[in-house]
């Protein structure tokens, strides 16, 4: 008999009413007579009701979201932001009633949809770990018998008895997260948890969770670093305006969902220069970057081949025109630049649409956003006919993941390394 | 690991979080020690004087109270030093509004524990409470000393006490549900509730005693549930000299038992909302 699903969804929908959230959350009473009395006078004068909700608008933040998830098994929960993720996370721990459908837990649950909730800056490190505990639902003698565990694992010994409001932050996210990771439930919903904090803490964090996860317990993860999910997760899903619309192994998910993005990204990604600026019998047409997406996808993959396309018009026949491009960080840093390598300067193009095609074997970039500059010269090359800086973007995403920590890596390059140990004889 | 045996599942649907309410409540008791215990250390954290503004403002209210109403205005004190009059119904009035006061605010305070876990909320406005009942063991320290000033000492009546202290306590927290739930949605309510507290100061026996309230008003009167406490807050520590009218503490009674039993029906209504409202 297989064991029953730790996490049973059927259906599951929430609405909120617009007007009522998330724009307007409370009110005053005087904003409610007035709009009473409004809709009082309103039918009065014998308008429809119609009207009325028609003003009410409902929104579905989730939408008939049915899945099964077994003992042990480690969902990850991606999507657009707004997809309604936090939403999922909050009826399933019962924060907010869903308006339909219905979902049954087997297990003691624990919810972390925040680092330190609870924790008040005036008390002390050693009262907060008590009362945090107790809010995730530890008891006091399970916070006691393991407090000497979360004090070490935060590194806080020495500050146990200061007011948290004089941590360092750092301290502060450490001490946190240390309450939860000691929790030991059968069922744990965290909710982006790992975005806090610096890279050696995060990777403390991921090995955390996989030791929680290595211990048969049952996971539910919403992040937006897919190569955590894909790494920590057994199964994903995929959530689109609060409607399910993949779901399985973890892998598949989050390659999907990084293909699909890529296309919105890809806007990004394409230049369509103004009409009308012709330079000396050139004019720049559009430039784009693509990757395994297709055209213009914004989104590469670490060490995966791109395309840099750069297209321009000319309206005579001209000798050793020449398109070029160039690679910088957000930060400003040139990566790498070349120029179209195959025009001389005696080369004669013909009048007509021109594409110069680059194709980046390769190029170890580290995953984060990258500019492209584009210019176009002409012999003697001193001086750009075109120079569009910073006109495309893009953006290198990790999906394989580094090491044990997924975080990034220092540094602008990601070269393809491989570390090999031996014992000194 | 404990396979075999699974407990019944946790059903999350519409409505339903009504069915297990009152076993959460137990479940999650330990919250509410954690937050009461929070809310009496923060209390008085970088203040000067600390716990000694539990003292300073009942003991002040007293001060300018027996200067008007005995020095100027001459009210009888029916054989009892002014002073332990007056100090006898400010505890119970400034447990009362403190308590109040917390409780009405309790959810708006604690808004990112709404939004972020799960526990009956029920527990947040009641936790609220404690802090008050500290300041009253505080502040009642001041009257142990006037007592011993003016050598008047309460007789067995006292062990009543506790009694009227819970009637006070069901009072603030009544209204408490009621203004903290109402406060979720209107924030009016934040102006509102030291509205009462101020105005219920001075309709209240404080300054004064009963004595003084015109036979024929008495009824209306005994509508402010804190008048039966008040009384009988003098009643078990100012011995012989006061009496009870105990018409009119059942009425008090009565009415503080509407008010919190209605409070939580209020309250259970409008608690599945907190989370998307707050």
């Amino acid at each position: 008999m297989p064991a029953p699903a730790a996490i049973r969804v059927r259906d599951l929908s929430k609405a909120y009413t617009i007007g009522h959230q998330p724009l307007r959350r409370y009110s005053t009473l005087r904003d409610e007579l007035a709009s009473r009395t409004a809709a009082a006078a309103r039918s009065l004068l014998g308008r429809s009701r119609a009207e009325e909700s028609a003003a009410r608008e409902q929104f579905w933040a989730l939408q008939d979201v049915s899945f099964d998830l077994e003992p042990g098994k480690r969902l990850g929960v991606i999507g657009r932001n707004g997809a309604g993720k936090s939403t999922l996370l909050k009826v399933l721990s019962r924060i907010t009633e869903p308006t339909r459908g219905r979902a049954e837990i087997r297990g003691r649950v624990a919810s972390l949809l925040e680092v330190g909730t609870g924790f008040h800056p005036e008390l002390t490190g050693r009262e907060n770990i008590f009362l945090n505990g107790a809010i995730l639902g530890m008891s006091r003698n399970e916070i006691r018998t393991r407090f000497d565990d979360i004090v070490a694992f935060a590194e806080v010994e020495r500050f146990l008895d200061t007011p948290v409001k004089h941590y360092s932050s750092g301290m502060y996210v450490r001490l946190a997260f240390a309450v939860a990771a000691f929790l030991e439930p059968d069922i744990l919903i965290i909710d982006e948890v790992l975005a806090v904090g610096d890279a050696e803490f995060q990777r403390r964090c991921l090995g955390k969770m996989r030791d929680v996860a290595g211990h048969g317990r049952t996971i539910l993860f919403v992040s937006h670093n897919m190569a955590a999910v894909a790494a920590l997760c057994t199964h994903a899903m995929f959530l689109d305006k609060g409607r399910c619309v993949r779901f399985g192994p973890a892998k598949d998910v989050t390659q999907a969902y990084l293909l699909e993005t890529a296309g919105e990204a890809g806007r990004e990604a394409r230049y369509v220069a103004p009409e009308g600026r012709v330079r000396d019998g050139v004019a720049l047409v559009h430039a784009l970057v693509r990757g395994a997406g297709g055209d213009g996808a914004g989104t590469i993959g670490v060490g995966e081949p791109f395309e840099v396309e750069i297209a321009y018009r000319l309206t005579r026949s001209k000798r050793g025109v020449r398109a070029g491009f160039r690679i910088e960080t957000a930060e400003g840093v040139v990566v790498c630049g070349a120029n179209d390598g195959a025009v001389s300067e005696t080369l004669a193009r013909e009048p007509g649409l021109h594409r110069s095609r680059c194709r980046v074997h390769g190029a170890p970039l580290n995953s984060g956003p990258y500019y492209v500059t584009v210019g176009i010269d002409e012999p003697p090359y001193s001086t750009a006919l075109f120079l569009e800086s910073n006109c495309l973007r893009f953006e290198v995403q990790d999906l394989q993941g580094y090491g044990t920590s997924f975080s990034r890596p220092p540094g602008v390059i990601r070269p393809n390394t491989e570390w090999e140990a031996s014992e000194q004889e | 690991m404990q396979s075999e045996a699974l407990p019944e599942p946790l059903i999350i649907e519409a409505g339903h979080a009504q069915r297990h309410y009152w076993r959460d409540l137990w479940r999650y008791r330990e919250i509410f020690w954690f937050l009461a215990r929070r809310d009496i250390l923060v209390r008085y954290k970088q203040t000067a004087i600390g716990a000694f503004w539990a003292v300073l403002q009942p003991l002040a209210t007293m001060l300018v109270f027996v200067l008007v109403f005995s020095v100027l205005a001459k009210f009888p004190s029916e054989g009892v030093p002014y002073p332990i009059l007056v100090y006898c119904a400010m505890l119970p009035w400034q447990f009362f509004a403190g308590a109040l006061g917390e409780s009405s605010n309790s959810l708006v305070v604690n808004a990112n524990l709404i939004s972020k876990v799960y526990f009956p909320r029920l527990i947040i406005p009641t936790s609220a409470i404690v802090p008050s009942l500290v300041d009253l063991a505080i502040a009642a320290v001041i009257l142990v000393g006037l007592m011993a000033w003016y050598d008047f000492w309460p007789d067995w009546r006292v062990i009543t006490l506790p009694f009227f202290i819970a009637i006070a306590m069901a009072a603030a927290l009544g209204a408490g549900l009621w203004f903290t739930a109402l406060n979720v949605k209107y924030r009016d309510f934040r102006y509102i509730v030291p509205f009462v507290v101020q105005f219920g100061l001075y309709v209240s026996p404080v300054g004064f005693s009963t004595a003084v309230v015109p036979e024929r008003w008495r009824p209306l009167y005994s509508l402010n549930p804190m008048v039966g406490v008040i009384e009988g807050f003098r009643w078990a520590l100012l011995g012989g000299q006061a009496s009870l009218d105990l018409r009119g503490l059942l009425m008090s009674v009565a009415l503080i038992a509407v008010l919190l039993a209605s409070g939580v029906l209020y309250f259970r209504r409008t608690e599945r909302t907190f989370a998307d409202v707050i």
